[in-house]
């Protein structure tokens, strides 16, 4: 069912990065998901990237439907089907939050609220160049300490998210929080096996019908938008497909870069 | 001793609740997934010889009583199905390939294909919203019948023809399958149908045409199994929106000797298949019935 309602407010964060916000009545938890219906174009998953009054949800223009939010005005009527998926579940209490790239939008209100729980929030984030770090005050203001790099050095540490692990990992988390490249969160995991740390990611695939019938989410047995978004250790552990294939839109299995 | 198998034609299953094609049928893991919990056998999605994307969003509409669903036949295509269907057989899950093409050709291509792997094939004769395919040629009973003959000619595994409630008479349809020497016939695809978003003044699928499942069109089904289990001599597979074991037994009495599953899952999940093994068990032991066999057509005359 949509839920028909108007872009309130349009906000360019970055370069080809454009948060819309939208009333809604329903009540989400972080890591949720809504399908954003934009008439004529397609229905995309977005995670929501604003709780609250005032929800949004932010997007990176990589193919038609986000360049269609990109161009979004205020007024323009949009459809929302959500909240869907499951959300984080905060376990540790010494959290670093690792993002990469648009990944960043899934987990910021994340950051938020586990600030609000008091817990000791790190975070990690990064981005391909300076013009797609984006909520930085966000971060800023929600975390105990916040490493900022870009592939391409034009701001904070010149490096990706892993290289920068080593420097903070002494810290002694107990859970890690990860969005971002699949191959990335893939490594994380591996890091976190390895010094036994509790681990959630958020996991994207092609998704059509947001209400686990299709199979187009299929992620090694579990469902995307039923199961998910939200997957921790223990759904990870054994699953064949993590960080190593997806699906097409056809169905057809592509294996990661 | 109370026994819940189910026979169609030849074919034996643990149960007679199969998974509908189209649901949770397009990769071995989710496959595997519905077939452990139960399922007596999945129907794959419907697979043609070429990939397809299928149609942009949105793909379906969640209603009160009943789904729509344009997703437009996605499928990977025969050859990348195969991978899906090689691992299925070695975990020896019982398969019907559901299949789809344009052409007699077609069918027969993609029937040697899946008979390597399935126990039998199912025709999709009867997808409502995809040009050229589906109901398109499954409405015409001339076409029906050189497919199921065409393929019958040219590989020894049953075939199931999906049927079209979107016609003014599904049992000429189920007659021209029988004459080609279908198996069985499989009733009912999805009817035709539209929502529209008052909000939006649009459709609210894309493709604005889709095809209504779930509890509204069981009445639909009930009657055209009733029907194609009086006109013929083949077993008839009943399918639209059963959800409980009063629905399941609502389709046997008309005729049905098994059932599949579809719409259902989006509010109950996949442990239905599992509920209503139980409440068959029970339903069997209370009325004083070894197996559903003397149930079938119970209804009839």
């Amino acid at each position: 069912m949509y839920y028909i309602t108007k872009v309130e407010k349009v906000i360019k964060e970055g370069e080809g990065l454009t948060t819309i916000r939208f009333r809604s009545p329903f009540a989400a938890y972080p890591g949720q998901f809504v399908m954003l219906w934009l008439p004529g174009v397609d229905s995309i998953p977005m995670s929501l990237s604003y709780l609250g009054d005032l929800k949004g949800v932010t997007s990176k223009s990589i193919g038609d439907a986000t360049r269609k939010i990109e161009g979004l005005k205020v007024g323009d009527i949009i459809g929302i089907d959500g909240p869907l998926g499951n959300h984080f579940k905060i376990r540790g209490k010494k959290i670093l939050v690792v993002a990469g790239g648009s990944g960043i939008a899934s987990v910021i209100t994340l950051i938020e609220y586990a600030k609000s729980l008091g817990k000791e929030v790190h975070v990690i984030f990064g981005a391909k160049t300076k013009r797609e770090v984006i909520f930085e005050e966000r971060i800023k203001n929600n975390s105990d300490g916040c490493i900022i790099t870009t592939d391409d050095g034009s701001y904070g540490k010149k490096g990706t998210t892993i290289e920068a692990l080593p420097e903070i990992l002494g810290k002694g988390f107990d859970e890690i929080i990860t969005c971002g490249p699949e191959v990335m969160m893939k490594k994380l995991f591996e890091i976190s096996l390895q010094n036994n740390i509790l681990f959630q990611a958020s996991i994207e695939r092609v998704m059509k019908c947001g209400h686990g019938i299709c199979d187009s989410c299929s992620f090694g047995g579990f469902l995307v938008c039923k199961d998910g978004p939200i997957f921790t250790e223990m759904d990870l552990i054994n699953n064949e497909e993590f960080g190593k294939s997806r699906l097409d839109r056809s169905g057809k299995r592509v294996f990661l870069k | 001793m109370i026994s819940l198998k189910a026979k169609v034609g030849g074919i034996e299953f643990r149960n007679p609740f199969l998974l509908a094609s189209g649901i949770l049928d397009e990769t071995y893991y989710s496959m595997k997934r519905v077939w452990d919990n139960e399922a007596g056998a999945i129907v794959t999605k419907s697979i043609s010889i070429n990939p397809s994307e299928g149609y942009l969003g949105p793909n379906i509409y969640v209603g009160r009583g009943y789904v729509l669903n344009a997703m437009g036949l996605p499928n990977p295509g025969i050859n990348f199905f195969e991978i899906e269907l090689e691992k299925l057989k070695k975990d020896k899950i019982q398969i019907i390939g559901s299949i789809f093409g344009s052409t007699v050709e077609d069918f027969v291509y993609l029937a040697k294909k899946m008979a390597k792997y399935c126990d039998a094939v199912e025709l999709n004769l009867s997808c409502p919203h995809v040009k050229g395919v589906g109901s398109e040629i499954g409405s015409d009973p001339d076409m029906v019948y050189e497919i199921v003959k065409g393929i019958k000619k040219e590989v020894n595994i049953p075939v199931w023809a999906k049927l079209t409630p979107n016609i003014d008479n599904i049992v000429k349809l189920g007659m021209a399958a029988q004459e080609g020497g279908a198996d069985a016939v499989v009733a009912i695809n999805t009817v035709r149908a539209m929502h529209i978003d008052i909000k939006m003044k649009k459709p609210t699928l894309f493709n604005k045409i889709g095809g209504l499942s779930g509890p509204a069109i069981k009445p639909v089904g009930i009657a055209s199994v009733y029907l194609l289990k009086k006109n013929l001599n083949i077993p008839v597979v009943g399918v639209g929106g059963i959800e409980t074991i009063e629905d399941v037994l609502e389709y046997i009495m008309a005729g049905a000797s098994a059932v599949q599953i579809g719409s259902a899952i989006v509010n109950k999940g996949v442990g239905i298949f599992h509920l209503l093994s139980e409440e068959l068990y029970i339903y069997l032991k209370e009325n004083g019935y070894d197996e559903i066999s003397s149930l079938i057509g119970i209804a009839q005359d």
